[in-house]
C-alpha cells in the first residue's frame, strides 16, 4: 500500500466535501468536483456531496450510477431534492444524531419517524454511506483507492468522545483505514495558514488568541487558538473548544421562510410542504441578495405551483431589508451584554427522540457564554500576560461557515465582541481574511496531512476535555436523593494522539458476565484534573453527563457473577479517539484488558 | 409592478442566451466540436489523469439542457403555456422563477463570453481577415475591409459547456417525468 495523497473530508450536517494534495506537497489543497446522482439518470460532479441519503421504493427505477447500474438508494443531490418531495424515505442531519447520546446511535433510527415499511439505517450507517459514495466517486474518477490514501476526517471540536469513536467505525467500515480526525475550527484554521503562506506569521504574533467562529449549514462551533513564542518559536495552542450547538444557517432560512409563509397566509394562500422547501431555497437567495448589497431595500421573492401551468400559479412576495435585519441579524446575533446566556434547554425526557436543536437561537448568547467560561483559557501559556476582566480576550476572528458570509451578520458579531472586550478594557479583534468559507474545512484537513507528514506548523492541544466516571458512593438511601456520586477522572485534559494516561489504583469490582454501566462525564473547563483524581463536588456547568460507559467481562476462565477487581486505563489512539479499558489487578494472561464501549444509550 | 415588467425584459435576452448554448451545439458543427473539446476531462494539476474517460459521451445535449433548464428553470412550462391571457405582472412572477432557475443553470453549466468588449453603439473598425464566424455584418453591406461599423450586440461565445453524464439505460427523452403525489 503506498499513499500518494493526502486527503481532506469535511463531513458535514448538510454538506460533505473532499480536498487532496499530493504526498510530497508543492501545491494547493484542492477540492475535487466528485460525481453523483443530481436526478434520476442524470450524474454530475460537484464540489459539494449534500449529505443526504434517499432509498428507493420498489416501485421505483433504480438510482443508477456509473459504477452501479442496480442501485436502490441515493446520496447527494438527488437525495436532497427527494427530501422535499418524498421527506419520509430521506436520510438527513445524520451527524446531528451521531452526536445525540439520547439515542442508540447504532440502531435503526432514520430516517426519523418513517413508516415501518421503510428500510431505517443506523446514524453510524448514514456517516457510512456517504463516505463509500466520496470513496467510489474518488476512485471512478481518479483510479485510486480512496482508503489508500492518507485520509484527515473532520468533527466539529465540540464532538464528544463517543462521537468521534462512532466517527471513526463509520470511516473504517468505508475502507479508510488509514484515517485521523481533526477538530473542524483547527481545520479552518489551518487552511488560513495554507492559503496565507509564509505570510501568516505577520498576521499572528505571540500573544494572540484567535477565535474561529464556524456557523455552518446545521451547527455553530467556536474555539480559541493560541499563538505562543517557545525557545524563539511561534506555536500555536488550541486552548478552549465551545459547546455543540445544533443552530446554523439552515434555522436562518427556515426562519425567514416562516415570515414570508406568514405573510401569505394574512392573504389566505397556504403553503404545502414542498413549496415551503421552495419558499426555504428562495429566501436565501433572496437574504444573500440583502446582505451583500446594502442598497437593495426588499428582494422580490415568487414562488411557483407544481403543476405544468406555470402563469397564474405564482406566489408572490418580497423579502424586506427590515426583515432580513429583524429576524437574522438582531433575532440571530442580537446585540447582547457580556452577561447574556443562552436559554437553557428543559432536560430531554428518555422517551424524547428528536434532536436537541439550540434551545436558545441567539449566536451572540452562546459567544458570550463562550468566553466567559473558557476565561482561564490561556492562563497557563507562558507570555499571554495577564489576565483581567469576565471574559477570554481574542484578539483575531476567523469566521468559517456559509452563514457569515453575510456582511452584516460578520459586522453585527464583531461589534458585539468590540464591545465586549472594551468592557473589560480590552482591544477590539482584527478579522483574518478568511477565502471561502463552505470550502476551508475540506482543504484544510487535507493540508493536515502535510502537517502530520512533519511538512508544516502543527496546533497543539490534544483532547479537548477531560474525561471522568461517575462512582456512586457508599452512603445510606435517603428517599428522593441520588446517592452521592464522585467522579474519578480516567483521561485528563489535552491528552495528546497516540499518549496513554495509567491510572494510579483506583479498584473498581466488575462483575463476570454481567454487563455493568458507569455514568460518565466531560469537563472542557478542568484543566488541571490528573488521571486519578476523584472529585467528591464541582461546581455547576464543570461537568457535563455524557452517554454512560459499558463493560462486559467474557466468562472465559472466570466464574460467572465473580467480581473481578479492575483499574481503568486511557489512551488517546493515533487516530485521535479515546480508549478505555478495564485491566484485571490479577490477570490470567499477560497484558489481559477489556475495551470499555463509549456511547451506549442512557 | 414596474421591476417586474424591467425584468421581464432581461429575462427575455436570457431566453435567447439560454438557448445559444443548445441550438448552436445542435447546428454549428464546428462550435459542437469545441464544445466536445471544452468537456475532456479537465484535471486537477495535483491528481492524476483518470485513467479512462471520465463520463460516458453524453447521449444528447439538447434533451439534457432542456432537460436541466425545465427541472430547475421550469422553461419548458413557461414556454408551453399561452401568456397572451394573463397580465404583465403575472408574466413577469413566473419570469422570476424561470429566470433564477435557467440563471443558475447557466451559472454552473455553461460559460459564455462576450465576443466583443467594446460598448455597444460604439464605433469601430473590422480588418481585413476578421472573424466571419464572430461577426455578422449587416446595413450597408458592401466595398472592402476595413470596414467602419457600429456594434448592435457585443455577440456571445460559449468557452466551456459542462453537461452531466446520463447513466445507461436512462429515456432522455423524458426531461421532466410526470408527478403523481401518493
Amino acid at each position: 500500500m503506498s499513499e500518494r495523497y493526502v486527503v481532506g473530508i469535511d463531513l458535514g450536517t448538510t454538506h460533505t466535501a473532499l480536498a487532496a494534495l499530493p504526498v510530497d506537497g508543492g501545491a494547493a489543497p484542492e477540492v475535487l468536483a466528485l460525481p453523483q446522482l443530481v436526478a434520476q439518470g442524470s450524474v454530475e460532479a460537484r464540489v459539494l456531496l449534500p449529505s443526504f441519503l434517499y432509498f428507493a421504493h420498489e416501485s421505483e427505477a433504480q438510482l443508477a450510477l456509473p459504477w452501479d447500474a442496480a442501485r436502490r438508494f441515493s446520496v447527494g443531490e438527488h437525495a436532497r431534492t427527494r427530501a422535499a418531495e418524498s421527506p419520509a424515505r430521506v436520510v438527513s442531519s445524520a451527524k446531528s444524531w451521531l452526536c445525540h447520546d439520547g439515542v442508540d446511535r447504532r440502531g435503526p433510527i432514520l430516517p426519523q419517524g418513517a413508516p415501518d415499511d421503510i428500510e431505517k439505517i443506523s446514524p453510524v450507517e448514514a456517516s457510512f454511506r456517504y463516505l463509500d459514495h466520496l470513496g467510489e466517486a474518488f476512485s471512478a474518477k481518479y483510479g485510486l483507492p480512496l482508503g489508500e490514501q492518507q485520509v484527515t476526517l473532520t468533527v466539529p471540536a465540540s464532538f464528544d468522545a463517543a462521537a468521534r469513536d462512532l466517527t471513526v467505525e463509520a470511516a473504517y467500515a468505508a475502507g479508510l483505514e488509514n484515517v485521523t480526525l481533526l477538530e473542524e475550527p483547527q481545520a479552518a484554521l489551518y487552511a488560513w495558514i495554507a492559503g496565507a503562506g509564509e505570510g501568516w506569521r505577520t498576521h499572528l504574533g505571540p500573544g494572540d488568541v484567535v477565535l474561529v467562529v464556524d456557523v455552518g449549514g446545521g451547527t455553530t462551533d467556536f474555539s480559541a487558538i493560541a499563538a505562543v513564542e517557545r525557545d524563539g518559536v511561534l506555536e500555536l495552542h488550541r486552548i478552549a473548544v465551545g459547546d455543540h450547538i445544533l443552530l446554523g444557517g439552515d434555522n436562518m432560512d427556515l426562519a425567514l421562510a416562516h415570515v414570508i409563509a406568514q405573510k401569505l397566509a394574512r392573504e389566505g394562500k397556504e403553503l404545502d410542504r414542498w413549496q415551503m422547501v421552495a419558499l426555504t431555497h428562495t429566501c436565501r437567495g433572496a437574504k444573500e441578495r440583502l446582505l451583500s448589497d446594502a442598497s437593495a431595500s426588499s428582494a422580490p421573492i415568487a414562488l411557483a405551483g407544481r403543476g405544468s401551468a406555470l402563469l397564474g400559479n405564482i406566489l408572490k412576495s418580497e423579502l424586506t431589508r427590515e426583515e432580513v435585519t429583524r429576524v437574522l441579524v438582531d433575532g440571530f446575533f442580537p446585540v447582547v451584554p457580556a452577561s447574556a446566556r443562552p436559554a437553557a434547554r428543559a432536560r430531554v425526557g428518555l422517551t424524547q427522540l428528536g434532536l436537541p436543536y439550540a434551545a436558545d437561537p441567539a449566536v451572540t448568547k452562546h459567544l458570550a457564554a463562550f468566553l466567559s467560561r473558557q476565561v482561564e483559557a490561556a492562563d497557563k501559556l507562558a507570555g499571554m500576560g495577564a489576565r483581567h476582566g469576565a471574559l477570554l480576550h481574542p484578539s483575531a476572528v476567523l469566521f468559517n461557515g456559509g452563514v457569515v458570509k453575510g456582511d452584516a451578520l460578520r459586522t453585527r458579531l464583531l461589534e458585539a465582541l468590540a464591545h465586549w472586550l472594551e468592557a473589560d478594557g480590552a482591544p477590539a479583534p482584527r478579522v483574518l481574511p478568511g477565502a471561502d468559507p463552505d470550502l476551508a474545512v475540506a482543504r484544510g484537513a487535507a493540508y493536515y496531512g502535510l502537517v502530520r507528514r512533519g511538512q508544516g506548523l502543527r496546533i497543539r492541544g490534544g483532547t479537548a476535555r477531560a474525561y471522568y466516571v461517575g462512582i456512586e458512593s457508599p452512603a445510606p438511601a435517603v428517599p428522593g436523593l441520588e446517592p452521592p456520586i464522585s467522579a474519578l477522572c480516567v483521561a485528563p485534559f489535552g491528552m495528546d494522539e497516540g499518549s496513554h494516561a495509567e491510572l494510579p489504583p483506583h479498584e473498581l469490582g466488575l462483575v463476570v458476565g454481567e454487563p455493568v454501566r458507569f455514568r460518565f462525564f466531560g469537563s472542557s473547563v478542568r484543566r488541571d484534573d490528573r488521571a486519578g483524581t476523584e472529585l467528591e463536588r464541582w461546581a455547576p456547568g464543570e461537568l457535563e453527563e455524557l452517554s454512560p460507559l459499558e463493560i462486559e467481562l467474557p466468562a472465559e476462565g472466570r466464574r460467572e457473577g465473580d467480581v473481578v477487581p479492575v483499574e481503568l486505563a486511557a489512551q488517546i489512539t493515533p487516530v485521535g479517539t479515546l480508549l478505555l479499558e478495564a485491566v484485571p489487578r490479577e490477570p490470567r494472561e499477560p497484558n489481559e484488558r477489556w475495551k470499555i464501549e463509549l456511547g451506549v444509550r442512557h | 409592478m414596474l421591476r417586474a415588467v424591467s425584468d421581464a425584459l432581461t429575462f427575455g435576452a436570457r431566453i435567447a442566451l439560454a438557448f445559444v448554448c443548445f441550438f448552436r451545439v445542435l447546428f454549428d458543427g464546428a462550435l459542437a466540436a469545441r464544445v466536445r473539446a471544452a468537456l475532456e476531462p479537465r484535471l486537477e494539476p495535483a491528481l492524476p489523469p483518470p485513467p479512462e474517460p471520465e463520463e460516458p459521451p453524453s447521449a444528447d445535449p439538447a434533451l439534457q439542457l432542456l432537460a436541466i433548464l425545465q427541472r430547475e428553470g421550469r422553461l419548458v412550462d413557461f414556454l408551453k403555456q399561452d401568456v397572451a391571457g394573463f397580465p404583465d405582472a403575472d408574466i413577469g412572477a413566473a419570469a422570476r422563477v424561470v429566470h433564477e432557475g435557467c440563471r443558475k443553470v447557466l451559472a454552473s453549466h455553461v460559460e459564455i463570453e462576450s465576443l466583443r468588449s467594446e460598448d455597444e453603439g460604439s464605433k469601430l473598425t473590422l480588418e481585413t481577415g476578421f472573424d466571419r464566424a464572430s461577426v455578422k455584418l449587416t446595413g450597408n453591406v458592401g466595398g472592402v475591409a476595413p470596414y467602419r461599423g457600429t456594434l448592435r450586440h457585443k455577440g456571445w461565445r460559449v468557452t466551456k459547456l459542462e453537461l452531466p453524464s446520463v447513466v445507461a439505460g436512462h429515456d432522455a427523452r423524458v426531461i421532466y417525468p410526470a408527478e403523481v403525489e401518493l
